[in-house]
This record gives structure tokens, C-alpha cells and sequence, in this order.
């Protein structure tokens, strides 16, 4: 990443990365922050398919640490590919 | 065989168990002794994480924790896992690239300057020992309760036991130790769970049992022939005795936001836990193992809040109205009910006189109940056989005390399980408390001799030198925190929100910016760092030790939650300081530039 042709090759990887983390940062928050805290007592009104749970506080106590885990092999995946399409993997 | 020999076989086992493989582990170098020489596999490095990151109280405390503050008790379980995206997304990978051995390392280097690599250390070193003088204390604790020693006898063996694996092997031992003992604390706290969950729901797996219906053998009695979810029963048993609704919020919703913000960016800058990634071989490894380690993490922490419940449920159902004695036809107390009063974890004071418990809102007693002897020594009792307490609340009607750990520890005699559960639930407890302090012992070892010594004082060591500074810091460490453990300061539960607010208001920021802002400079972190700093200590000291009342929270925020203010103070000093002072030199930009890019990451470094 020495000359100036693969620096901008490399501010263009450091672009799509940072556009995988606003998106995966943005559920991130919208299960725990959003869904978990500022809107839970307006799902709290719904009930989770197949249980008994407030939807509000199962995602407070249970839905938002999955998705948590789901957001970082996602994550895993995404940089993979994307590390490979710019040649930067550790092969 | 009863409880106490089983309990002798099973924690002999497991230790026997650390001790091999921390002889088959020993550490030859010092890149070996910071980082396990960067050959960790991802699962087991994920694996090991999980272990350090739970610690006695996570295992012990936490469900009861949950029990009694229902849904604000989401602030743990969104705090300390959401943290892990904050890692994964934000500083492994980079820091893996990095490849140096310790966090202070890249806070040195990254913004070119001795001073913030001190301000590092001391931080470091600072959340370090308000963690572990916690754990020891655990270790303490769990043997004087299941082995009837001594509390300090407890404390020296839990010593030794670190001793020997963090100083021979450092974190090469440290390492393959913490993925044995997170074998045995989940499965430890595993076992109970699935027992209380088909007891209460008929359903083996309690993150279902906790959204399904009442069932099973105390499930069924307890719904008393209606067709009942178990939440909507908790709620139902909270109105009748005039406790808010388990799953309804009782905190103000910005404190909730402020506190769990806390817990995830604390956790996301708690040094011992970033350390971890650098053991791995790759950047890619770093990131998948962070994916592991919240996998094994979720696990305990999605069954938490399910034994909450289920413990609260029973609880209720089975103390509230009934006699301390026995009565013929009439609900009387279960036979753990005086079990657990003998260790001084419940208490009940009977206030109308009525020989029943009743379990309403507010205190029971001032603070701990203190227990009254009788004239020869042994416990003083009432007229209807309970322990006597010389503290109860006067004015408040609520007669029954709960100490919180009981929801864990009691689990499996209240589920009426086998002696070799109770003795498998000593030995979670110790696994997780010990792995935890380890990997802490190690971080400050790691400050001592190589951050302050190899960087700052003598950099002129040799290797072997090092090595020697880093077995010798880490014996100091351990006896500093074994004394801890033994004289277990007053304040220990109140720092421990200081160790997230510091970790939240100092570290993270500086990473973040080192690695995202190529314009952030040594005079803008360092500022940050500092007012970050004194503005949570500030606030936490006021409230903790000054004697602040919560009616005079800023917007309602407790100091627990302070620490996410704490952050924002630090990220817009330092983003104004760096903009209007002199940009980092060039090589520190490519040095940026550099870790942003996977390729190329090699074995860690010393540096030089």
C-alpha cells in the first residue's frame, strides 16, 4: 500500500468497510437501545409468535443478545468477502 | 456420598485439571508469557474469553440480581454482551494488526507519547485490582459456604491455584486453563437451570421455558389449574403483593439508556478482554473469535434472566403466606427456607405476630440482617423456631429479607436435585471467579514489566530479564490481591461501576479514535482522556462518597450510567484538541493506514 495507485484502492476498501459497520452498528442499537429500551413499552403490546413473552421485554432479556451474536458472524462473513475482492486477506 | 465429600471430588478434580495443563503450558518467552505467542486457535481463544469476562459475580449474583429488579435488569444482560459488537466491529481486528502485547502498547505508540502510555498503565492497573480483589473474595467465599473452611484459608488456596499457572505459564497457561474452566461453569450452571426449568415449565430449554406456560411439577401447583405463562403468573404474584410488574420498567428510561451504554463501551475497554485478541494467529481469527466468545458468553446469559424468573416465581409462591412452622393443612415454609436462614442469606422478622411470612415491598431489615446469640453462643430463636435479628425496619410491613445470590446457590436444593449438582455449582463459581482473576493478574503483570519497565524505565532489558519482571509482577500481584481478598476494602461494590465508567471514559475512546480518526493527536487523547476521567470520578465520588442523594442525578442518571457522559465528554475534547493543534507525524498515519488493512499481520512484537 506504498505507491499512490493502491492508496486510493486502499481509502475505497476503508469506505465499503465503514459502510458495514454504520449498517451492522445500526441494528446493533435498533434491537438493543431501540427496541429493548425507547420502544418497549409500545411493543410490550404485542406478544413474541409462539410464546408468552411481551415482545418489548423479550427483546430486552433474550431477542437483542442473539441478534448481538447473529451481528458478528455476519460481520465475519461481510469482511471476509470484502477482504478478498480488494487482495488484502491473509490467505 | 454426600454433599460435602462429592463437593472435595469435584473441585479436586477441576483443579487437578488447571494444574496439568498449566505444567504442559509453561511460558519460554515473553511473547509467550503476554500473549500466548499469538498461536491460540479462535474457538479456544473465544472459549478462554468467555471464562475471563465471567467472573463470580456473573455466575453467582447475577440471575439474582435480575430477580429482583425484573426488566431494568436488562441493563447487564444488554450491557455486558452488546459490548462484544462494540470489539468485534470496532477495535479487535485493528488491534490484532497492531500486534503488540497490551493496551497500553497501542495507546503509547499510536498517539507517540510516554505520557499517555502512563495514563494507560495507571488505568490499567486501577480497573485491574477493583476487579480482582472482587473475585478473591468470590473464591473465599464459595469455599468457607460448600467446604466449611475458612473464608481466608479459602483465599490462600484460590492464591496458590493462580499462582501456579499464571506464574509458570502466564498467558499461554492462563489461556488453555480458561477454556477448561468455561467448560466446567457452564455445565455447572447449565444443569440446575434445565432441572428448575422442566420443574416450573415442562420445557428443558429455559429460554423457552421462561415465554411458555406454567407446567411441570411445581408449575402445575403453582397455576393451580388455570392455563397461565409463567411472565403473565410473575406479573399477576407482583400486583397481588404491590410490587411493580416484573417485566414493566421502575428506573427512568435515560438512566437505563445511560447505564447499559456503560456496560457495553466499559466492556468494550476492559483491558483484560482486549488482550485476549491478540492471541490469535490472524486478523480474521480476532474478529470470528469475538463471534465465539459472545456465543459462549449468550449461552449463560440468555438462561440468566430465565432462572430469574423461574426463582422469583417459586420464591413467591412458596414463602408468601406461609408458616415459619409446621401447620397442619396450611402452607408452611420448604425445608431450604431454613437451610438458607441458617447461612444468613434469608431472614424474616415477624412483625404482626401472625407466624406467617409476609413478602411485601421495601426493606425487611437495616442492611444486612444482624443475627442475636443466645446467652451459650448459639443462635438466638423465636417463639415460632426463626433465627432472631437484632435490625428489623420498623414502619415497613415486609418481614422477609433475601440475600440476592440465594437465586443461584439454593437452586439446586430447591429443585430437590443430587448431591453432585451442589457440589458441580461450588466448582462453577470457583472456575469462574479464578479464570477471571487470572486474566486480570496478567494485565497488571503485563503493565509492570513491560509497559512501565521495557517501555519507560530500562528499556535496555534483555528478553530473560523481562520474563523474570513479568513472573515477579505477577506473584506481587497476586499477593496484592490476596490481601485484598483477606481485608476486603468497604468500598469494593461501589468501584466496580467505577472500573466501567473509567474503562468507558478512558480507553475506548482513545482506540477508537487512534484507529478511525488518522487526525487525532497525542495532545488532543490525552486531554480527552484526562477530563473523560475526572469528570466520571468526579461524579461517581460525589454520588458514592459525598453523600449526593439521587434527587440530585443530572437528568436523572446514576453514577453506574455516567460513564457513557463520560465518553462523549472525552470524544469532543479530543476531537476540538486535535483539530486545533498539530497533526501526528507521518509515520504514525501510515502506521494507521497500515492496521486498517488486514494483510500482513504478523507475530506479535516487542516493539523494538
Amino acid at each position: 500500500m506504498a505507491t499512490n495507485g493502491d492508496k486510493s484502492r486502499a481509502e475505497i476498501y476503508w469506505q465499503r468497510n465503514l459502510r458495514i459497520l454504520f449498517a451492522l452498528l445500526a441494528v446493533w442499537a435498533a434491537v438493543s437501545f431501540g427496541a429493548g429500551i425507547l420502544w418497549v413499552d409500545w411493543l410490550n403490546q404485542f406478544t413474541l409468535p409462539f410464546s408468552g413473552f411481551k415482545l418489548g421485554f423479550w427483546f430486552a432479556q433474550q431477542g437483542s443478545m442473539y441478534t448481538f451474536v447473529a451481528l458478528i458472524f455476519i460481520y465475519t462473513r461481510l469482511m471476509s468477502r470484502l477482504d478478498r475482492e480488494f487482495g488484502v486477506d491473509e490467505g | 456420598m454426600d454433599v460435602q465429600n462429592w463437593t472435595f471430588l469435584i473441585v479436586g478434580g477441576t483443579f487437578a485439571l488447571y494444574i496439568a495443563i498449566a505444567l504442559r503450558s509453561r511460558a519460554g518467552s515473553t511473547g509467550e508469557f503476554y500473549v500466548a505467542g499469538g498461536g491460540v486457535h479462535p474457538v479456544v481463544n473465544g472459549m478462554a474469553t468467555g471464562a475471563d469476562w465471567m467472573s463470580a459475580a456473573s455466575f453467582i449474583s447475577m440471575a439474582g440480581l435480575i430477580s429482583f429488579m425484573g426488566y431494568d435488569g436488562s441493563v447487564y444482560l444488554m450491557g455486558w454482551t452488546g459490548g462484544y459488537v462494540l470489539l468485534a466491529l470496532l477495535l479487535a481486528p485493528y488491534l490484532r494488526k497492531f500486534g503488540k502485547f497490551t493496551v497500553p502498547d497501542f495507546v503509547g505508540d499510536r498517539y507517540y507519547s510516554n505520557t499517555a502510555r502512563v495514563v494507560a498503565v495507571v488505568c490499567a492497573v486501577f480497573v485491574s485490582f477493583t476487579y480482582v480483589a472482587g473475585q478473591m473474595r468470590g473464591v473465599g467465599v464459595v469455599f468457607s459456604r460448600f467446604l466449611e473452611v475458612d473464608i481466608n484459608t479459602g483465599v490462600l488456596i484460590g492464591m496458590g491455584i493462580v499462582f501456579f499457572y499464571a506464574v509458570l505459564g502466564g498467558m499461554k497457561g492462563i489461556t488453555y486453563t480458561q477454556a477448561a474452566q468455561y467448560c466446567v461453569l457452564i455445565f455447572a450452571f447449565m444443569v440446575p437451570a434445565i432441572f428448575i426449568s422442566i420443574l416450573l415449565t415442562d420445557n428443558p430449554i429455559p429460554q423457552l421455558g421462561f415465554g411458555g406456560s406454567l407446567g411441570g411439577e411445581i408449575g402445575t401447583r403453582i397455576a393451580g389449574g388455570e392455563s397461565v405463562t409463567l411472565l403473565d403468573k410473575l406479573d399477576g404474584l407482583h400486583k397481588e403483593l404491590g410490587f411493580d410488574a416484573y417485566t414493566a420498567a421502575k428506573r427512568p428510561m435515560i438512566d437505563i439508556m445511560c447505564i447499559t451504554g456503560a456496560l457495553m463501551v466499559g466492556t468494550a475497554g476492559l483491558p483484560h478482554v482486549i488482550v485476549r485478541f491478540y492471541t490469535v494467529p490472524k486478523v480474521r481469527d480476532a474478529r470470528i473469535s469475538a463471534g465465539w466468545a459472545l456465543l459462549f458468553i449468550a449461552i449463560l446469559y440468555t438462561t440468566a434472566p430465565a432462572v430469574a424468573a423461574f426463582a422469583r416465581t417459586n420464591l413467591i409462591d412458596s414463602v408468601s403466606g406461609a408458616h415459619y412452622a409446621q401447620a397442619d393443612g396450611e402452607k408452611s415454609v420448604p425445608q431450604w427456607f431454613k437451610t438458607w436462614e441458617d447461612t444468613g442469606l434469608l431472614a424474616w422478622v415477624d412483625k404482626n405476630h401472625d407466624g406467617k411470612i409476609q413478602y411485601l415491598p421495601g426493606k425487611a431489615v437495616d442492611g444486612k440482617p444482624q443475627f442475636l446469640n443466645a446467652g451459650d453462643g448459639t443462635p438466638a430463636r423465636g417463639e415460632h423456631g426463626e433465627r432472631l435479628i437484632g435490625n428489623p425496619t420498623e414502619g415497613i410491613p415486609n418481614e422477609l429479607y433475601v440475600d440476592r445470590d440465594i437465586m443461584v446457590l439454593a437452586n439446586p436444593e430447591i429443585a430437590d436435585l443430587p448431591a453432585w449438582v451442589i457440589a458441580l455449582v461450588a466448582a462453577g463459581a470457583l472456575a469462574a471467579a479464578l479464570s477471571t482473576a487470572a486474566g486480570l493478574l496478567l494485565v497488571v503483570s503485563a503493565a509492570i514489566s513491560h509497559d512501565l519497565l521495557k517501555r519507560v524505565i530500562v528499556p535496555s532489558i534483555s528478553e530473560k530479564q523481562e520474563l523474570l519482571a513479568a513472573r515477579i509482577s505477577a506473584a506481587l500481584a497476586i499477593g496484592v490481591a490476596g490481601y485484598f481478598g483477606i481485608n476486603p476494602p468497604g468500598f469494593v461494590a461501589q468501584v466496580v461501576a467505577f472500573a466501567f465508567g473509567l474503562a468507558a471514559s478512558t480507553f475506548f475512546p482513545a482506540i477508537i479514535l487512534g484507529v478511525f480518526v488518522k487526525r487525532a493527536n497525542r495532545e488532543g487523547v490525552i486531554l480527552g482522556m484526562l477530563s473523560g476521567l475526572i469528570f466520571t470520578a468526579s461524579y461517581i465520588v460525589y454520588f458514592k462518597f459525598m453523600g449526593g442523594t439521587p434527587d440530585q442525578y443530572w437528568f436523572g442518571i446514576s453514577p453506574e450510567g455516567i460513564g457513557s457522559i463520560g465518553m462523549l465528554v472525552n470524544f469532543v475534547v479530543a476531537f476540538l484538541v486535535s483539530f486545533t493543534t498539530a497533526p501526528p507525524p507521518d509515520e504514525v498515519q501510515e502506521m494507521v493506514e497500515n492496521i486498517r488493512i488486514p494483510a500482513g499481520s504478523g507475530q506479535p512484537t516487542a516493539g523494538h
